[in-house]
């Protein structure tokens, strides 16, 4: 049985464009490898943080939502937890409203994404 | 008698305490799930230092209260909204 997750983590700003989008295919790679379907990707580039997390003040946003079995996300979380250019992440179960709203959002309908968009903050993959 | 002893205290008339019913946003706007990367929507419910507005306040209801408050948490998470803060507005 396969579920929707939604994942958001955050990439050190020390990296460079290229080496931030290396980064973020690499989690994208790992989740194709364990045969999960990729629905939706975003990129929110360098964006200031609320409160700095490791001394770091920016960071680079990526958001991935996919379809997988419930049984990789521990191991997808680990590689998280190993990688020291993650400051941050979040790995949320979506649940039919979430599912709808995202689905909304991921066309510019409801949500920040058109702001975004505006201020050619993000990216869409 | 305890309601007595406490009008003295509070020195109002019992119709100034009534207040007037509010309604819960979310349930007017049909909304069913609250998006947690959306920091300029979950500003509308929280005050100078960030902290959440309570439900007598703001009177959304028991369970959006709790949706928003599990939001406002994955967003600090994320460092989308901060912790504690001096000037959020």
């Amino acid at each position: 049985m396969q579920k929707q997750y939604e994942t958001v983590f955050i990439i050190t700003p020390l990296l460079t464009q290229d080496q931030m989008k290396e980064v973020a295919g690499k989690y994208r790679g790992y989740l194709s490898s364990q045969g999960a379907e990729i629905v939706h990707e975003e990129n929110w580039g360098l964006r200031k943080l609320a409160y700095p997390i490791k001394k770091k003040s920016t960071g680079f946003y990526h958001l991935i939502e996919f379809k997988a079995d419930p049984s990789i996300i521990t191991r997808f979380e680990l590689e998280f937890r190993r990688d020291e250019q993650i400051l941050r992440y979040l790995t949320v179960a979506e649940d039919n409203n979430m599912i709808e709203y995202n689905a909304k959002r991921a066309k510019g309908e409801v949500g920040n994404k058109g702001k975004l968009e505006k201020a050619g903050q993000i990216e869409q993959l | 008698m305890a309601q007595a002893y406490k009008n003295i205290f509070i020195n109002i008339t019992p119709d100034e305490q009534v207040e007037e019913k509010k309604e819960c946003w979310f349930r007017k706007n049909n909304i069913k799930y609250i998006d947690y990367k959306d920091a300029d929507f979950l500003i509308t419910f929280l005050n100078e230092q960030g902290q959440i507005y309570p439900r007598r306040l703001t009177g959304t209801s028991v369970k959006y209260q709790r949706k928003l408050a599990q939001a406002v948490k994955r967003a600090r998470h994320l460092a989308i909204l901060p912790f504690v803060t001096d000037s959020l507005k």
